[in-house]
């Protein structure tokens, strides 16, 4: 049984670090800040709740998991909310988004006050 | 004051959790912080529907498992595209209107569109919101509407209800 959960505790631990390295990778791969926000997606996600189940199963039923669990609810309710300030500082600068591999409506890109487009 | 109430319980039940400590002192100690945090979001303003939605909780518990497995499906999805050698996105910026009554459920619907991956939404106004897009998958599974009927679903009902106990 204790093997068990040292397998299970363990394949969260390495596919949740697979998948903050993937979205690593994706923050340098993607081309714009918008797109990067989506590389950044995957690790405060799946990256940190795989991680975080993985502590959790290797805890068992303590007040270390009850924390590990409120942590992923602090993490859930604001990981969205600076992931949207972050999007709207970038409008804010003067950052269009790169729609489809050409610039977004660049004719437009001088009033910006409305956000993007529709395309 | 259903809502005060509820914020105290919920207070204190996250005092007890993380102090770990359960002499009679310190538990006084925790009820007279408690009552103290819940006077000063009160003068604050901060106790109503808004700021301490009771009247959607057993909804949006049932909506969460829902949620968490089409994050799970979205972050495979873009993990792939991440790691593929030659990376096949389609970024696109798309205006979406939520079907929510509150601002509190447009809230919800937007979060829930940032915290799965490959779509992130970059504005809300007026119900209308702005999306940005990593591919087309992501944006036409926005587009099909399923995610917005959830969250409607999740504040519709309970909303009606809501109305006399406040």
């Amino acid at each position: 049984m204790a093997l068990l959960a040292d397998i299970a505790s363990w394949a969260c631990l390495i596919a949740g670090s697979l998948f903050a390295f993937i979205g690593a990778v994706g923050i340098i791969r993607l081309p714009d800040v918008f797109t990067r926000m989506h590389g950044a997606g995957i690790v405060d996600t799946l990256g940190m709740g795989l991680i975080l189940a993985g502590l959790m199963i290797h805890e068992g039923f303590t007040m270390v998991t009850v924390k590990l669990v409120l942590i992923v609810v602090f993490i859930f309710f604001a990981s969205p909310t600076t992931t949207h300030a972050l999007a709207r500082a970038a409008l804010n600068g003067g950052v269009t988004p790169v729609v489809d591999g050409k610039d977004a409506p660049s004719a437009k890109s001088s009033e910006r006050t409305d956000g993007p487009s529709k395309t | 004051m259903l809502q005060a109430l509820s914020l105290g319980a919920v207070l204190y039940g996250l005092w007890l959790l993380l102090s770990g400590h359960y002499q009679p002192l310190l538990l006084g100690l925790g009820v007279a912080s408690t009552i103290v945090v819940v006077l000063i979001a009160r003068r604050m303003d901060l106790i109503d529907r808004e700021g301490h939605p009771i009247h959607l909780s057993w909804r949006f518990l049932l909506y969460l498992p829902w949620l968490g497995w089409e994050i799970v499906k979205a972050n495979i999805d873009i993990a792939r595209v991440i790691v593929r050698p030659k990376m096949v996105i389609g970024p696109t910026v798309l205006r979406l209107k939520g079907t929510q009554k509150s601002e509190l459920g447009h809230v919800i619907y937007a979060n829930s569109i940032t915290l799965t991956p490959g779509t992130v939404t970059i504005g809300l106004e007026e119900g209308v919101l702005s999306v940005h897009a990593l591919t087309r998958e992501a944006a036409e599974g926005l587009i099909s509407g399923d995610m917005d009927r959830r969250v409607t679903a999740v504040e519709g009902a309970a909303d009606g209800r809501g109305e006399h106990g406040v």
